[in-house]
């Protein structure tokens, strides 16, 4: 297993799509691999100081289960199948889904990402910002988390190209 | 089965009790073994999974109303 390599292009900046980088990065990581997230576009959002820009929008996308997260056993089991329309019109509704989705998280037992990014750093996850992604968004170095280098395609196509694994997600 | 560490892993959902894991053994000296306690059933084939890509090997795995029990002896 020595000298494994993985690497991730993670490019979403929503709280569900936080999971999957940072879930296989610190995996891959236990299991002896060397790995790399590169952080570009929206999922520079992952790697912000404040994680509490991450959040979860259930408009517009028909795959997530509407259920809460407290009640009796019948109640969580309800799926909320609430319109589009209503789901764009309602203020603060994506504030009391990602809420919601956060309550959910931690009945489960899965990890917050915050816990899951600092796994990753512990376990010498080498994280990569796509320096243009930065400039074009008006990021300034002191929004992201330390620990981080920038760089650009070519930086990740250095170690990119000698992976066993490379995802994009 | 005697072991030298025990990691009580039980309410952790993946990757937790894996990365959990992997943070124990290292606690512990070549040829020791680890208790591992679980209520993850994704645990089960994960903890096989991790045992033969590390190396580290998996003396058991046991079930009892819904709880895991791993004896893993470090590589």
């Amino acid at each position: 297993m020595e000298n494994k390599k993985m690497a991730i292009i993670a490019t979403k900046g929503t709280l569900d799509w936080a999971y999957p980088p940072f879930i296989l990065a610190s995996t891959a990581a236990a299991l002896g691999y060397e790995t790399q997230i590169f952080f570009t576009f929206y999922g520079l959002q992952l790697v912000r100081k404040d994680l509490s820009v991450l959040k979860v929008s259930p408009l517009g996308n028909p795959g997530m289960p509407m259920k809460m997260p407290f009640g009796p056993k019948w109640f969580k089991g309800i799926n909320w199948n609430i319109p589009n329309a209503i789901q764009a019109l309602v203020p603060g509704y994506e504030s009391v889904a990602t809420a919601l989705m956060k309550q959910t998280i931690a009945n489960n037992g899965v990890a917050s990402i915050g816990d899951l990014r600092s796994l990753c750093q512990e376990a010498e996850v080498k994280f990569i910002a796509c320096q243009m992604t930065v400039e074009l968004f008006g990021f300034e170095h002191s929004d992201f988390i330390d620990g981080l280098e920038y760089g650009g395609a070519a930086t990740f196509f250095e170690f990119a190209g000698e992976t066993d694994i490379c995802l994009f997600i | 089965m005697n072991f030298d560490k025990e990691l009580d892993a039980r309410g952790l959902n993946c990757p937790l009790p894996i990365l959990r894991a992997k943070k124990a053994l290292a606690e512990i000296g070549s040829g020791q073994v680890l208790k591992i306690l679980s209520t993850d059933p994704g645990s089960v084939k994960d903890f096989a999974a991790f045992a033969k890509q590390t190396g580290n090997e998996l003396l058991s795995t046991a079930e009892a109303g819904g709880e895991f029990t791993f004896f893993m002896k470090k590589k």
